[in-house]
């Protein structure tokens, strides 16, 4: 039978995720197993982390909730922008956000400026109040298409048996759209929370000292400058901890998907009232402005820095594309060969338990007695960003997978066609299209990626966002905002790409 | 010879039974109420459903330990039977080279067998730009071109209009004839199994009774039969 070496292929890559994933856990627990290496300050860390991923996931969810109900409910031009622009922040690289954010809230940004004349002081960007702002600013988004989703998802004859019914606004509220908030925030919530557990680029750029550490920063701080190691082991530890309870906690509120789905059609639910109208119109611009502000800050500081656009950048810039393609194309390899059974797909789902400074650390430790860290710098990023977007690929490829499995497995089964002409005729054009969006997304992370490589590589190896970061860090804030909008031309550019491609499909 | 030996099938609470034979290049028709397990038996034959006890064999061989693309079977479904990103012809080209890779003998075999269902011109035509009969037509000219000496047909001509089905199952007969192929069709419709099959075979309350000839069973159904078409 030939299928045996098929169902070989899969496990071997189930396997290899597995090893990929716990072998620098298991790198981490053994030389942080002592708990007591945690200085009280790695406490603090821990707490912090705790509180401000709590923080930015309430309010970007409480916020969330008023934009995603006027975008529901409301037609006007430009909409169709909004929706898509809720899902830039998704490629938007963490250290460009950062720079936008710094350009209008910013001691001497358009916030200040603007306050100036009233004798008003400027704005205190740096600090815990910076890092839960950008936090909202980067989840605010994924929180509303997570919850326009909910909205989306309301069934039509459920709304027109209110309007039979000649149900009053506020019982409308009650019956239909809170019991379907209270099935889809929490999940929001605990998606926004996880990733405000491992966030690393905002914490190091806008907070850092005794008050606003991460247990990410922290790992950092002690690989990097401290350079002691069962220390930093012990922290990747408790970052694992913290991952895979959020995670756990995410599996078993099934999150709600914002990726994918149609986010099109929500006309029943369509209030009068001038009242109402210039509320919802209130909301949208607001968010619109929070949201648009920063990238646009990006676009024009880096277009006018753009003269004293630094050499080093060039060089970055094709560092960049190294990690990103092999990254992308690993992680979607792996995703398509897990995404065929239940049991293969968990394995695939592993890397939700680490994060990047934890898988980071562990091969850190497996490396260091073996070689110059620097010198394996961008393979290592390659593959810690291959592994943490698995999860993400296989998410997007698992379903579309199965569809095909259901509707036309059969057929290629009785018509007795061989693996290797099943995968190039029937599943991989079948599945182009999340092919594409995978790829898009995986590269664009890995581009963005400010984690591995900033553990890994020294002065003269950066890739863009460790460019971006030291530049910053060296207050030569003009070449930092030039390099800030090559980045995001390059992460859009990567995801436009693939994505495009993969649309291509059935043309 | 097609046989069913003791063959069993057990599904959570669902059993079919059938212990019978029939020659090759016959043509038999499976009726009975639905759920009743006509389909079932037909993926049992084609390697989609595993047997619960008994045999299948074909000439004497176990069908058992072969995976449906390996048995001497074709088998058109309700649906699906085109792959809906290839074209007509590259779907037809699949039963020639797995692989597609196809000379100018293998496409001018597709366009002869796409003439011989009326469908010439269309081999570039994606299946969603055929209608329901035509998508039927060309599931046929594939199994015209990989021919096996067993057809199993699971209603696959359900959705269309009372003629286009005659002619669908005259087609039928046709290249069952050519290819020598026994077939079975799964219907709803007496007068479709009257008009198509030499024998039925009623599928009932989890047994597949014994094919018997079309016309002296339909002039005098057993009870269970004449309850399930209506008549007393």
């Amino acid at each position: 039978m030939a299928a045996g070496g098929v169902r070989w292929g899969p496990a071997a890559v189930a396997a290899l995720v597995a090893a990929a994933v716990l072998g620098p856990l298991a790198a981490v627990a053994l030389r942080g197993g002592e708990v007591a290496a945690l200085a009280p300050a790695d406490w603090a860390a821990l707490r912090f982390t705790l509180a401000q991923a709590a923080v930015s996931a309430a309010l970007s969810v409480l916020l969330a909730v008023p934009v995603a109900r006027a975008l529901a409910r409301r037609r006007f031009p430009g909409r169709g922008l909004f929706v898509t622009l809720t899902g830039a922040p998704f490629i938007l690289p963490g250290i460009v956000a950062v720079m936008g954010l710094v350009a209008v809230f910013g001691r001497s940004g358009w916030l200040a400026a603007g306050l100036a004349p009233l004798g008003l002081p400027p704005p205190r960007l740096y600090g815990a109040q910076g890092v839960v702002l950008a936090h909202v600013f980067l989840n605010l988004p994924l929180a509303v298409r997570m919850i326009l989703n909910g909205w989306a998802a309301i069934p039509g004859e459920r709304l027109r048996l209110a309007a039979a019914l000649d149900l009053p606004p506020g019982a409308v509220v009650r019956h239909v759209e809170v019991p379907m908030l209270r099935a889809v925030v929490p999940g929001a919530f605990v998606a926004v929370f996880l990733i405000c557990t491992t966030s690393f680029a905002v914490a190091l750029t806008l907070g850092g000292g005794p008050a606003a550490t991460t247990v990410e920063l922290a790992v950092f701080h002690a690989i990097r400058f401290e350079f002691d190691l069962a220390r930093g082991a012990a922290l990747a530890g408790v970052q694992v901890m913290l991952c895979t309870a959020a995670a756990a906690a995410a599996g078993a509120l099934a999150a709600p998907s914002g990726l994918a789905g149609g986010l099109g059609r929500v006309a029943a639910l369509r209030p009068r009232g001038a009242w109402l109208a210039a509320q919802d119109a209130a909301v949208l611009v607001s968010a619109g402005l929070f949201l648009a502000l920063p990238i646009a800050a990006v676009l024009a500081g880096g277009a006018a820095a753009l003269p004293v656009l630094p050499d080093a950048v060039w060089p970055a810039a094709a560092r960049t594309l190294v990690v990103a393609l092999p990254s992308a194309a690993l992680a979607v390899a792996g995703a398509l060969a897990l995404s065929g059974g239940r049991r293969r797909q968990a394995a695939g789902m592993l890397p939700l338990a680490a994060s990047p400074l934890a898988l980071g650390t562990g091969l850190f430790l497996i490396v260091f007695p073996l070689a110059d860290p620097a010198a394996v710098a961008l393979p290592v990023t390659v593959a810690v960003n291959a592994i943490l977007a698995l999860p993400f690929a296989l998410r997007l490829i698992a379903p579309a997978r199965a569809e095909v499995a259901a509707a036309e497995g059969r057929l290629a089964r009785s018509l007795g066609l061989p693996p290797a002409a099943v995968w190039r005729l029937v599943i991989l054009p079948r599945l182009r299209r999340p092919i594409g969006l995978a790829l898009g997304l995986a590269a664009a992370l890995a581009a963005g990626d400010l984690g591995a490589i900033a553990l890994f590589a020294r002065e003269g190896g950066e890739t863009l966002p460790l460019l971006v970061q030291r530049l910053m860090a060296a207050y030569r804030m003009e070449a930092a905002a030039a390099a800030a909008l090559v980045l995001a031309a390059v992460s859009f550019a990567l995801f436009a790409a693939f994505d495009l491609w993969g649309r291509r499909a059935d043309a | 010879m097609l046989t069913l030996e003791a063959m069993r099938i057990e599904a959570g609470g669902f059993r079919l039974a059938a212990d019978w034979a029939v020659p090759a290049g016959a043509r038999v028709a499976l009726i009975g109420p639905s759920g009743a397990g006509k389909s079932t038996l037909l993926a049992a034959i084609a390697g989609f459903q595993p047997l619960a006890g008994g045999r299948i064999l074909w000439q004497g061989a176990d069908l058992g330990p072969l995976d449906p693309g390996r048995r001497p079977v074709s088998i058109l479904f309700q649906d699906n039977n085109l792959f809906p990103h290839l074209t007509v012809a590259q779907n037809l080209g699949l039963a020639l080279n797995p692989h597609l890779r196809l000379g100018p003998g293998d496409r001018a075999r597709i366009a002869a067998a796409l003439d011989r269902v009326g469908l010439g011109g269309r081999g570039d035509d994606r299946p969603g730009r055929l209608s329901g009969g035509e998508q039927g037509r060309a599931a046929l000219a594939r199994v015209l071109l990989r021919p096996r000496p067993v057809l199993l047909l699971d209603e696959p001509f359900a959705a269309l209009g009372p003629g286009l089905r005659a002619d669908m199952l005259a087609l039928v007969r046709a290249v069952a004839a050519e290819a020598g192929a026994l077939t079975i069709l799964v219907t709803h419709d007496p007068a479709d199994a009257r008009r198509f099959a030499q024998t039925v075979a009623f599928v009932h309350a989890g047994l597949a009774h014994p094919p018997a000839d079309a016309a002296a069973l339909f002039a005098a159904p057993p009870p269970a039969l004449a309850a399930y078409l209506g008549r007393e």
